[in-house]
């Protein structure tokens, strides 16, 4: 089965589970869940009733309420990171059943359709666990520093009307600029590994993320003028060199941002960028 | 150049932001806490766009003053007028700032920024990019937040909860000196001194249980203020968003834009009608707000549109199948200009509930949104005074004179934004000043970013000229103790795990839960006398059941229980004054809707409610004052409502 195939294949299945799902069902919600940095992780289960339009968030808030395990054990509420619920923050990613996604938008009745069905819950693999299923990404923020994503405006001050753009243009750097930063394409890739030190974090590979925000920005008419900067990053260690090309973050993007795309383009402005460094005697 | 005096900025939306950016580019030391990575802040859910006035519309005959006319009518004439004038005129001038920024706002074929019809205006003068315009507004102040912490002149301090301001002195002398704060991950609690502290922490969705609010919009951090000692301003007046997609956790905001390019609110002409929304045909149909009022259709702010659907639903039985829902039509749009204009609201539809709204009319129903009060704040006036108010401003008519940006506020007075507690400020949501009665649809964005840009001035102005104490002066005692006492609170709070009677009535979920149903019920769309009677009585007992409240979890790392139940009592309290002031407003304007008092009552109530926290009985204590007006005159507000309303459906309800 093909990559497309496999997904026309999730997309149908949960079509068709949202159609099957019973009324009054409960689902086990399998949970792996850790205290704290250093400490060891412990899976628990608890048995959820699942009203309709439940999602992993309500799921978790009944939990949060009434946190007791399949086995009678009083346990406490499950700690995760969320907010908008409406899948524009990025906050409340996590792994389900197996892949990273954002926890608001998964529907119980898509995965567990029938009485006892088990959902599981995990945090992100690359990222230090805070606690249960919050993690510390605060390496993907730190990319964007790395790669000055933002326009370098002279100030706030009133000075008119930014560069003119055309529709077209408009409508693909919309396309980059609906990224939330929630790091789904960085657990997913291969290359992407995790790194509690923060001082290595510069040399680490970036991932697709940042270089796509930075393609967002060097395709801004001011933006640009940051370009070189940019391109000096994204050349070395840990830049666009690094990445293997497993193609598995367009996969799990949940705004579906062409990320291959502007990997294709970093890497041909890093060719660009290098030419141009040795003609000028820089390296 | 740096100087040695800091400002705290509480908040890291579109207001906290555009407040740091503009305290920073000053030259100082900024401050900036958040409850989550400012990039995750709520602001990221407005989708529909932001209001300013154009040259296009400019043509047509529109205008600033026209902007800040409709803003009034709006909001029922509640509006604080000077602000609100200030914030129309600068309205295109953040525009461009925006798009300076790089939004990437809309365009048109010959690469113009694209505009979209919206609510409490017959001109297109709202700015958008996609359906996710809030989003992309506050990346583009994250980006320059990032910016100016790399350079080091911001330094944000992400996962701290602001737990209270610090006060010294009493009354008029009161001044706030800095705040303490908690670490969600360590749960270390510390003081800090600041100069200034701008309260930018959002709306108090969370008071109603299911909104379209964020997680983090509970009020707790406004609630903090107010019993504090900050006053707090049109409580009451809070905004039910007429479309939303009910939902299990949260109610989804399904974007007045939807109307704004189209969208057409319906429900079978014949009460229980069973088929599909696509075999209906379209005369038999009932386009509710278009047969109701035919001048503004769809098109009438968010108050009576949500008045309107939740009557045909609740009063006439007529929602779909006899559910509390309407159909919001798109289907007669082309899919891609659909996907083009909405393409982030429809995915959010397709993903929650199944549907392609392209094809299958979406359903949904009203749901709490934003919170017009807010923390009272004050301003000096600019010198824009006409001689008297101007009446029935209209279309074309000439624009009054000598009422240019800059003359509606007096520009960097040190009080402009400022709560009656010196040196806090309150900007964005929590700002009670600019939406009155009712907020226009994409008018909140343009709030948030005006209060940071503009009142950011006023703020650096006091810091700078002021003749206060430098707080790196001040004694650390004052500090110390206000640790403590959240110390206490919070060891207090902590201890309660180990009570552990099981009794359900003591969990801080089911209380959260009881609160969020109570007040939905009792202070929403509809409200009288009686019910809000019965609501505080519900409110005392849920107090006295706080003040016992359980613990779920005694973890000293990362405990959210914690934070969240810490919350809950704070939201109890801002419920109080939402009630209150409720039953005290015996009228209706905008949002306000009283059944045993449905008119308007100017002489009475053309009044700004003030609730003021009672240290000693733990009370809300509610007083009436004047509004601040003088520039516009009073007039109704009935956007060309039809007499006959409801009488083509009546007709069909009683021959089914």
């Amino acid at each position: 089965m093909s990559e497309a195939e496999a997904y026309a294949y999730d997309a149908d299945m949960r079509k068709a589970n949202r159609k099957k799902a019973v009324a009054g069902r409960s689902v086990i919600f399998k949970i792996k869940r850790c205290d704290g940095p250093g400490k060891p992780s412990r899976w628990e289960s608890f048995k959820v009733p699942i009203e309709t339009g439940a999602n992993v968030i309500s799921s978790l808030n009944w939990i949060a309420a009434n946190p007791v395990t399949t086995d009678g054990t009083k346990s406490t509420p499950v700690v995760w990171d969320s907010n908008c619920l409406e899948e524009v923050c990025g906050a409340c990613t996590m792994v389900i059943n197996g892949r990273v996604r954002q926890s608001c938008s998964c529907l119980i009745d898509e995965y567990a359709p029938s009485e006892g069905d088990v959902m599981t819950l995990e945090p992100m693999a690359k990222f230090p666990v805070i606690r249960d299923l919050w993690v510390d990404r605060q390496r993907v923020f730190h990319n964007l520093t790395r790669v000055k994503a933002w326009v370098p405006i002279d100030g706030t001050y009133n000075m008119g009307a930014g560069p003119k753009e055309s529709h077209d243009h408009q409508q693909m750097r919309y396309a980059l600029s609906e990224c939330m930063s929630c790091g789904c394409c960085l657990d997913a890739c291969p290359q992407f590994t995790k790194e509690e030190d923060e001082s290595k974090w510069d040399t680490s590979f970036i991932g697709a993320h940042a270089m796509s925000q930075a393609r967002y920005f060097n395709e801004h008419e001011t933006g640009k003028e940051l370009k070189g900067e940019r391109m000096d990053a994204l050349v070395g260690k840990g830049g666009v060199n690094d990445c293997g090309n497993a193609q598995n973050c367009v996969k799990v993007c949940p705004k579906g941002i062409p990320l291959t795309e502007s990997i294709g383009a970093i890497g041909r402005s890093a060719t660009m960028h290098s030419i141009k460094q040795f003609l000028q005697g820089k390296k | 150049m740096a100087d040695e005096k800091r400002v705290i900025v509480v908040g890291g939306g579109l207001a906290g932001l555009a407040a740091s950016i503009r305290i920073a580019e000053a030259g100082m030391g900024v401050d900036l806490f958040s409850m989550v990575p400012v990039k995750r802040s709520h602001s990221v859910c407005a989708q529909g766009g932001i209001n300013a006035c154009n040259d296009v519309a400019r043509q047509q005959g529109y205008s600033e003053y026209q902007h800040f006319d409709e803003t009034l009518i709006g909001g029922d004439f509640l509006n604080d007028q000077h602000p609100v004038l200030e914030m129309t005129n600068w309205a295109p001038k953040i525009i461009d700032l925006l798009d300076r920024m790089g939004v990437p706002f809309n365009r048109s074929s010959e690469g113009f920024r694209d505009l979209r019809l919206f609510g409490g205006s017959l001109f297109k003068r709202t700015h958008f990019s996609g359906a996710t315009t809030g989003q992309q507004l506050l990346y583009a102040l994250d980006e320059q937040t990032r910016r100016f912490a790399a350079e080091g002149k911001i330094n944000k301090k992400e996962f701290w909860e602001f737990l209270w301001p610090i006060v010294e002195g009493e009354g008029e002398n009161a001044r706030c000196v800095g705040i303490v704060a908690q670490d969600m991950r360590t749960m270390q609690i510390m003081s800090f001194r600041a100069d200034a502290v701008v309260m930018a922490t959002g709306g108090c969705g969370l008071v109603f249980g299911k909104s379209t609010n964020s997680v983090i919009c509970t009020g707790g951090a406004a609630s903090r203020c107010y019993q504090a000692g900050a006053w707090y301003g049109n409580a009451e007046m809070i905004q039910v968003h007429p479309t939303a997609i009910p939902g299990a956790d949260k109610c989804r905001l399904m974007s007045e834009s939807a109307r704004g390019e189209g969208g057409r609110v319906w429900v079978p002409a014949k009460k229980g009608d069973t088929r599909k929304p696509n075999d209906i045909p379209e005369n038999e149909r009932y386009y509710i707000l278009e047969e109701r009022y035919p001048k503004y259709g769809n098109l009438v702010p968010r108050d009576i549109a949500t008045r309107e659907i939740f009557d045909v639903c609740v009063n006439e039985g007529m929602g779909i199948n006899g559910t509390n829902q309407v159909y919001l039509d798109l289907t007669h749009k082309d899919p891609e200009y659909l996907t083009e204009k909405l393409g982030g609201i429809m995915d959010i539809y397709e993903k929650f509930v199944g549907d392609d709204p392209r094809y299958t009319p979406m359903r949904i129903f009203p749901a709490v949104h934003y919170s017009m009060g807010g923390l009272w704040t004050t301003y000096t006036a600019g010198d824009y005074k006409p001689e008297k108010p101007i009446g029935g401003f209209k279309p074309g008519d000439p624009i009054p004179a000598g009422n240019e940006p800059g003359l509606g506020l007096a520009q960097g007075a040190h009080n402009n934004a400022m709560t009656n507690i010196n040196g806090l400020y309150a900007f964005g949501e929590v700002n009670f000043a600019y939406h009155g009665a009712t907020r226009l649809g994409a008018n909140a964005l343009l709030s948030c970013i005006f209060d940071g840009l503009c009142n950011g001035v006023s703020v650096v102005n006091y810091v700078r000229e002021g003749d206060q104490t430098p707080v790196s002066q001040l004694d650390q005692g004052l500090f110390d103790s206000a640790t403590k006492q959240e110390q206490d609170k919070h060891d207090n709070l902590l201890s309660s795990t180990s009570n552990g009677t099981g009794d359900q009535k003591l969990n801080p979920y089911q209380i959260a839960f009881e609160l969020g149903e109570e007040m939905n019920a009792a202070s929403t769309v509809v409200k009288t006398g009686p019910r809000l009677e019965k609501c505080l009585t519900k409110l005392e007992e849920l107090k006295d059941r706080y003040a016992k409240v359980e613990l779920g979890d005694g973890a000293m790392w990362t405990n959210q229980s914690l934070s969240f139940t810490r919350s809950v009592g704070d939201m109890i309290i801002i419920g109080e004054a939402i009630a209150k002031a409720g039953l005290l407003r015996e009228e209706s304007r905008g949002s306000h809707y009283r059944t045993d008092f449905p008119e308007r009552d100017d002489e009475k109530f053309w009044k700004t409610s003030v609730a003021k926290f009672n240290k000693d009985s733990g009370k809300t204590e509610v007083e009436f004052v004047e509004v601040k007006a003088g520039l516009v005159e009073l007039r109704p507000r009935d956007y060309g409502k039809t007499a006959s309303s409801a009488a083509p459906a009546k007709k069909e309800t009683a021959n089914a």
